[in-house]
């Protein structure tokens, strides 16, 4: 299974939820398979996504998903020691993890060799790092949906894309529209 | 009271509720006046374009948000300024030590500082600079205007007006 693939898998429970959407091609994806209003596409800014979800999660009830990628992890990798310290049990960090830039043209990230995110993230102080694979991320997510603990997923898939368009909604747009969705 | 608890006594009135830092000998003072508040989340992060994302979180799940930070950080968060803050028209109030001033003993800060301004200027951020104790008056209103016009807007305070550190 490659990106998609999981994004098509995990619409279906993610379609109602909060979520921060990485900029580039996981956006794209999602936005062409199921676009919601719940759903913040970052249409730039690599790396912030799981800091906009953090935020978003210290700062209201709902549970907030940030779907974030390895590279852009690697990207942000101060990231992880805030959440860790900082532990918000309505945030579930999704870290799809191909083991490769998939936005630029697939060139192999250090996650994809000798660096283990999932170790980071547990070296990091973050009590909760579950890693999968990438059938088994839908499953995963639900269960963390259905707990009440912050939950860091590293899904590890297969390196690759499909053709998408890209996003023409405007920033603004897609701000409100989210912003509407979180105060509801 | 003391320009560390008017910044702060300042955010808490503008409804203020999560800040960000990232320390500078120069904001000791008031990032432990921000943590002894018992209305504002702290949260510090680790580089500041982190930090704007953080805020750019909170302030869509409602609460007001601002960020601490030195003025070479200017640097690191041009890109994040510009397509996260600026892009998605959050406002985001900077209070900055503007490191390289008057009364500068560290040469490296001046070789930032000189940049500083022209950066900001050339990201068209609305820039305010504290020089004299007395400017600090102007926080609450450099508050009220951030929110109104959904921009980032920068505050750089330098070492005469912190009295040196």
């Amino acid at each position: 299974m490659i990106r998609s693939d999981i994004l098509k898998d995990i619409a279906p429970v993610i379609s109602d939820q909060l979520v921060i959407c990485n900029i580039g091609l996981p956006s794209q994806e999602l936005h062409m398979i199921d676009d919601q209003p719940s759903t913040f596409y970052m249409l730039g800014t690599m790396g912030l996504s799981s800091s906009i979800g953090l935020g978003l999660a210290l700062a209201q009830d709902k549970k907030v998903i940030a779907i974030d990628g390895d590279g852009s992890v690697l990207t942000n990798f101060g990231t992880l020691p805030t959440i860790a310290n900082n532990v918000a049990d309505n945030f579930i960090l999704l870290i799809v993890d191909n083991g490769s830039y998939g936005s630029t043209g697939d060139q192999p990230t250090y996650a994809g060799k000798k660096t283990s995110l999932t170790k980071v993230a547990i070296a990091c102080g973050c009590e909760n790092v579950v890693e999968c694979s990438a059938e088994e991320t839908k499953a995963e997510l639900e269960k963390a949906l259905a707990g009440n603990q912050m939950t860091i997923i590293v899904s590890k898939c297969e390196s690759g894309n499909i053709p998408v368009p890209v996003i023409t909604l405007d920033p603004v747009v897609i701000r409100h529209r989210f912003m509407e969705t979180v105060s509801a | 009271m003391s320009v560390n608890e008017k910044i702060v006594s300042d955010l808490v009135a503008n409804d203020v509720q999560f800040v960000t830092t990232v320390p500078c000998k120069q904001l000791a003072g008031v990032i432990d006046a921000i943590d002894a508040s018992s209305t504002i989340q702290h949260v510090p992060s680790n580089k500041e374009d982190e930090g704007m994302g953080l805020c750019a979180g909170a302030f869509m799940g409602g609460k007001r948000s601002a960020i601490i930070m030195q003025n070479t950080a200017i640097g690191v968060t041009i890109n994040t300024l510009a397509t996260l803050t600026q892009f998605y028209r959050l406002p985001l109030p900077m209070l900055i030590s503007y490191r390289g001033e008057l009364g500068e003993p560290v040469a490296c800060q001046v070789e930032m500082a000189v940049h500083t301004k022209a950066l900001l200027a050339q990201l068209n951020v609305p820039t305010y600079h504290f020089h004299k104790e007395d400017d600090v008056e102007e926080f609450d209103k450099i508050l009220k205007y951030t929110f109104m016009c959904n921009k980032p807007v920068a505050i750089l305070t330098d070492a005469s007006f912190w009295k040196g550190y």
